[in-house]
């Protein structure tokens, strides 16, 4: 009779007891329902798998819904903190909200690490040692883009955004990159859906291309009457409105576009092989690059348990610095300011079968950092 | 800038303007008829993309999609003022705009249940895609011409409705002096269904056409909803002759709006400044006009004296 299989679980159940003793409880607040609700679930969906797959049982994640809503968020997370006792804050999907949520929590000794805002005053002067954002900061696939319009020899671009911070960060992180003239620059109401005026505008500008930062229904509109104006100026754009969830919406209209994005479903590693196969066995979809986030936030939050105990906070903060983990993306570490530093891809949108995706054409920006590294004094 | 390009942009108003009277008409006769403020429009718009969504990737036919948004937006409304609307007419305003806050909620959240959060593909069919060249070198959407077509025809069906047929004639009294027709022996429970499952049915027309160059998802009622009130309080509550020039006025200030404000104020301004503010003045211009209506007009355009 063998005994080794047996000695080791038992040394691991040992081990477990006396190193896990104390059940980490995570507060995770994100956006589940109203418009912006494809985000959030996905996210919590890739979080959720990768707690999942690592078999700990002293993880505890309580989830809440933010509606899209700063003062609902402002009250779940004062919620989180005093009465549910969290260790770890995460979720935020919207960089109104995380400016509303981040600096008050970390501010009262918690880990906030941030799945998908990173708005700019966070990682620039505003900067916290207990925020780590593992997504990107805002304007990254914005610069990816603007390097891309450089390399494909656009010289006239006419760049359209929201009005709203996160609107204006995309086109003067597209600008920082972009070296050519503009033909035109309009800021779109936030939430506006019919783009027939805007469009009227590109036809008359004499432009060569077209770039556009429309997340989430607004693309899926802009796209669909684009394509159907007969304007055929060739578009780039952020991964934001051709993620996975919203290209089936879009049909046709997406095909050929090109886009910037940290992650993709083709990524060449095998931990993103496993990640896509085991998102889409769990939930019958194709996961998008919120849900790759998701799942690299909550891995990197088990490598750092794994090294330290949430309750020594300095150990715990280098173990996340460290970020000891197999991330979807390949590389990645963190900057100085507790944003990633990792490779931006370029992606072209295709048909495989009946389903919209995309694959990557080339790379964009290497070990790509941002531009606010520097007025971070931590 | 070139007239082309303003004809076009005046095109875009247009079409914008009789896509919103779809919605406005259903509103301001709801209102006119039965003096309920009825926030649950936005919801019947969606409930008629989604239906429209589902057949036409069921059968592939975009006129089934549209008869099916027809008749999904009609029995929802039914449904609703059944069950729930009827039991708050003799309320007061307050009382309706939380019940029928609740319905957006309880429909919203219901399609989400049903169809998830991901939003839903529908597509203008192939005959209606692509450009078609109108005079003077004017290329333009064929589709967005088609809605036109379909908003200024249905404008006239309705117009010819209330003021020729017996329907109409209910209606008007019924806005006028709704004891007085009741005490005639008309039924005034059915006309009340009627008239709610008309201004269902046309949101949910509205949301159908609306929902192919759109994106078709939960929430997408809740903006419109917001424009048809200004319409209706610009063109004046229960007037559907205030409500096509009110919705026709919103579209154009709307578009013109965010296209001329920003180049006006690039005479004066750096062009970023310049799309900023322009473009910061253009979302309030549509409150700015309701605004100038109401101080000269407090009733709006159309509304009673």
């Amino acid at each position: 009779m063998n005994l080794k299989p047996l000695l080791v679980a038992a040394a691991a159940a040992a081990l477990a007891t006396s190193t896990y003793a104390k059940n980490l409880k995570v507060g995770m607040i994100t956006t589940l329902s109203g418009g912006g609700a494809g985000l959030g679930i996905d996210v919590r969906d890739g979080f959720m798998l990768a707690v999942e797959q690592s078999g700990r049982n002293d993880i505890e994640v309580v989830i809440e819904d933010d509606q899209r809503k700063p003062d609902v968020a402002v009250q779940l997370t004062d919620k989180m903190i005093q009465s549910e006792k969290v260790d770890v804050l995460t979720g935020i999907i919207w960089s109104n909200l995380a400016m509303a949520v981040i600096p008050g929590a970390v501010a009262q000794g918690k880990f906030y690490l941030s799945p998908n805002a990173g708005p700019s005053p966070l990682a620039g002067k505003g900067c916290h040692q207990n925020y780590f954002n593992v997504a990107w900061q805002n304007d990254n696939l914005h610069e990816a883009a603007g390097a891309h319009a450089n390399s494909s020899n656009y010289s006239n671009a006419f760049i359209l955004a929201p009005n709203y911070p996160a609107g204006k960060d995309a086109l003067s992180g597209f600008k920082r990159f972009y070296k050519g003239d503009l033909a035109g620059e309009i800021y779109t109401k936030l939430g506006q859906t019919d783009y027939a005026s805007e469009i009227a505008q590109i036809r008359a500008s004499g432009a060569d291309s077209v770039y556009f930062f429309l997340p989430g229904g607004m693309g899926i509109s802009f796209l669909k009457q684009y394509a159907d104006s007969g304007v055929d100026l060739p578009i780039v754009g952020p991964a934001f409105s051709f993620d996975q969830g919203i290209l089936q919406a879009v049909g046709d209209a997406a095909l050929g576009v090109h886009n910037t994005s940290q992650w993709s479903k083709d990524l060449d590693n095998a931990t993103n092989a496993a990640f896509v196969e085991s998102f889409q066995a769990k939930y019958d979809r194709l996961p998008s690059l919120y849900a790759s986030q998701g799942f690299d936030t909550a891995n990197l939050l088990i490598s750092a348990m794994e090294a330290a105990d949430v309750s020594d906070q300095d150990a715990f903060r280098a173990a996340l610095k460290a970020a000891n983990f197999e991330s979807t993306r390949g590389d990645f570490a963190f900057g100085p300011n507790h944003h990633p530093i990792q490779d931006i891809y370029v992606r072209e949108v295709i048909k495989e079968g009946d389903v919209y995706t995309n694959r990557i054409i080339s790379l964009g920006l290497e070990d790509h950092s941002d531009a606010y590294a520097a007025e971070c004094k931590m | 800038m070139s007239w082309v390009l303003l004809i076009e942009q005046t095109l875009n108003g247009l079409q914008f303007g009789v896509m919103l009277f779809l919605m406005a008409a259903g509103l301001t006769l709801i209102f006119g008829v039965m003096g309920l403020i009825n926030l649950v429009h936005g919801s019947l718009y969606m409930i008629g993309a989604f239906a429209a969504a589902v057949v036409a990737a069921a059968s592939g036919s975009f006129l089934l999609a549209l008869a099916a948004s027809l008749a999904a937006a009609a029995v929802a409304g039914i449904l609703v003022e059944v069950t729930v609307i009827r039991k708050l007419y003799d309320r007061d305003h307050l009382d309706q705009v939380l019940a029928t806050f609740a319905l957006i909620l309880i429909f919203s959240e219901g399609t989400r249940w049903v169809f998830g959060s991901f939003p839903l593909f529908l597509d203008p069919p192939d005959y209606l895609s692509g450009t078609v060249f109108l005079p003077f070198g004017i290329e333009y959407s064929r589709y967005r011409l088609s809605l036109i077509v379909i908003g200024l025809a249905v404008a006239a069906g309705l117009f010819w409705m209330i003021a020729k047929t017996r329907i109409g004639i209910r209606i008007r009294a019924g806005e006028n002096d709704r004891e007085m027709i009741g005490a005639l022996g008309v039924d005034i429970t059915l006309l009340y269904t009627l008239v709610f499952a008309l201004g269902a049915a046309l949101a949910g027309f509205a949301g159908a056409l609306i929902g192919a160059i759109q994106s078709v998802q939960v929430g997408m009622g809740e903006p419109v909803l917001i424009l048809a009130f200004v319409v209706v309080v610009i063109g004046g509550i229960g007037s559907i002759k205030g409500a096509l020039i009110g919705a026709i006025l919103v579209g154009l200030t709307d578009t013109l709006g965010s296209f001329l404000l920003p180049k006006l104020f690039s005479l004066i301004l750096a062009p970023s400044a310049a799309t900023s503010v322009g473009s910061s003045l253009a979302s309030m211009s549509i409150y700015v006009l309701m605004a100038g209506v109401l101080l000269v007009r407090p009733k709006g355009l159309f509304g009673g004296a």
